[in-house]
């Protein structure tokens, strides 16, 4: 007797050399590619001696009584919040402006999963960034010592919300490459749009609602002081305006897009 | 095993590919002949995936690609050696996708050399390669996953003489054991070349295909006579329709042994008569592909044009 089963006629093998490339290694992927070409690298470089720059100066400036680790960090994580968005943009419009989606899509045909590990690569770079911010300002303030109570105070806090407000700021980034698929609109786009924005919403008509959608008004204050109850709900509705929904626009558009020649 | 059933796609409110279908089996190279805009790249990716057909169906090694688990493991591509990123240096383009398909990092050397391209080249960056470089990368990249399927799009685009020649013996190599390979081309001898197999298609439609001896059957007679006056009123007497060819020859759409009845009945003394074999290969491509004339270097109007007129 035999216990042998038929294998299907025509089996696909999804073992060994075959299995599907799993969701960390795809990951792992992106953030390779977010460094080893010529511009990403030099970003993320500009990234890290632009934050230890502005940590030396905002120490070497002013009172020192204001050298707090809140008031470094304000100005610290600066270079990071510009830049890493643009990595966002950069890392899917790169795949139509440099044409490698021929080549990405080809290895993994299944689009959604690369957008995926394209959000997780962002969020693993904004909190490796975070860090080095966190570390720069903190090794600034410890050697500036100011002579003030509470130089600390707030300092774990600040650093959460800031989480929040760098992986926002790079999923918005994403969103924006994701849904405009072209690298120099959509740079163009994530920082005149906002901007735009807040002088629309300066008029008084809008006076009411402009806490809630304007990002500059909603998301400024993550790194700046605790948030309230009320200003976190504010910070929600402006990230689903202008990250979430840009996100869902970009991953229909890039599932259904044709990767052309 | 590559196969396409009715694939159709329109681009733009035009129809780029029209209900192409046919099949590349294990062992034998197919050469996809046609001239630029005739819908070759379309169709190569509507086979990956990369576009998605209006109607029809592409299945590689018995299913559709985009449910291979791990696709550069089976089906080796190369659909635009210049669809890398300019500031990635070449073998970190490789190392990318070898990471991504779980290919060991020493094949991307290994495949470097294979393809020609040295250390230092493989530190430069893809924006500073030749037209050439490009191709050779193109070609390692789809090699990396020791694939069992090939689809080239225009591989010999940019490469030498000599680099053609290493290109038509590595696939010869690659077919003979077991692959498949299915590689574009806008001209007729490279196809020739290497293919077994030739599909020529002209307007989004396959207009042609079959081994090189099947298309030579319907090639037509190469014809010389000493009066080519008199074999031109005879051939138009007969009904047949000439052009004009290599010096004074004619190319006739008929078989041999009804050229020489005709030219028996004009009574003309011929000097050679045969099968039209490359010339007239090469009158049916561009005849096939008529659509896209205004590019062919050949002109396609016969010496008696009210014999042919409607096809003007």
């Amino acid at each position: 007797m035999s216990t042998a089963t038929l294998a299907p006629p025509v089996a696909v093998d999804t073992t060994g050399l075959h299995a599907r490339p799993d969701l960390g290694r795809l990951v792992a992927v992106e953030l390779r590619k977010m460094v080893d070409t010529r511009a990403g690298f030099w970003m993320q470089v500009a990234t890290v001696a632009l934050t230890a720059l502005v940590v030396i100066v905002a120490l070497a400036v002013g009172d020192a009584a204001d050298h707090t680790f809140a008031a470094v960090f304000d100005v610290g994580i600066f270079p990071a919040a510009v830049l890493l968005p643009v990595a966002g943009i950069l890392l899917v419009t790169s795949e139509w402006s440099q044409r490698t989606g021929m080549v990405t899509f080809a290895l993994v045909p299944v689009r959604s999963r690369i957008l995926g590990a394209k959000v997780i690569a962002s969020l693993a770079l904004s909190v490796a960034m975070l860090a080095m911010c966190a570390g720069v300002v903190a090794a600034g303030v410890l050697v500036a010592s100011p002579p003030v109570d509470g130089a600390w105070s707030d300092a774990g806090t600040l650093i959460a919300q800031t989480a929040v407000y760098l992986t926002g700021g790079i999923l918005t980034g994403v969103a924006f490459g994701a849904t405009i698929l072209a690298s120099a609109p959509a740079i163009v786009a994530l920082f005149a749009l906002p901007i735009t924005w807040t002088a629309v919403a300066s008029l008084s008509l809008f006076a009411d609602v402009a806490p809630w959608l304007d990002t500059r008004l909603a998301l400024a204050p993550l790194h700046q002081e605790v948030l309230s109850t009320t200003q976190w709900a504010q910070a929600g509705t402006a990230l689903a305006l202008w990250m979430l929904l840009p996100l869902l626009i970009g991953i229909w558009r890039i599932t259904r897009r044709e990767v052309s020649v | 095993m590559i196969d396409s059933e009715g694939l159709t796609k329109q681009l733009g409110g035009r129809t780029v590919v029209s209900d192409v279908s046919f099949r590349c089996e294990p062992g034998t190279i197919t050469g996809f002949l046609g001239p630029n805009g005739a819908g070759k790249t379309t169709t190569m990716r509507m086979l990956v995936g990369l576009s998605k057909p209006d109607r029809g169906e592409a299945r590689i090694l018995g299913g559709r690609y985009r449910d291979l688990p791990n696709p550069g493991r089976r089906v080796g591509i190369l659909l635009d050696a210049s669809a890398q990123h300019a500031g990635r240096r070449g073998r970190e383009a490789l190392a990318v996708s070898a990471q991504t398909m779980r290919v060991p990092a020493q094949r991307v050397d290994t495949l470097l050399d294979l393809v020609g391209l040295d250390q230092a080249a493989g530190r430069r960056r893809v924006g500073a390669y030749s037209l050439g470089m490009r191709q050779r990368l193109g070609l390692a990249h789809a090699l990396l996953g020791e694939p069992e399927v090939l689809i080239l799009d225009e591989p010999a685009n940019g490469l030498d003489p000599e680099g053609m020649r290493w290109m038509r013996e590595l696939l010869r190599g690659f077919a003979d054991r077991g692959g498949t390979v299915l590689l574009s081309s806008h001209l007729l001898a490279e196809v020739e070349a290497v293919a077994d197999r030739m599909m020529i298609i002209g307007s989004g439609q396959i207009q042609a295909q079959g081994t090189r001896a099947e298309l030579l059957t319907q090639t037509g007679t190469l014809v010389e006579a000493a009066d080519v006056a008199g074999l031109d009123a005879a051939l138009h007497h007969a009904g047949l329709a000439a052009h004009p060819a290599d010096g004074e020859r004619r190319l006739v759409d008929a078989e041999p042994e009804a050229v020489a009845r005709a030219a028996m009945a004009g009574g003309v003394v011929l000097r050679r008569i045969a099968p039209a074999e490359d010339a007239g290969l090469e009158r049916l491509f561009f005849e096939l592909t008529a659509a896209e004339a205004s590019t062919a270097p050949q002109d396609p109007n016969p010496i008696h044009p009210e014999l042919t007129g409607a096809t003007a």
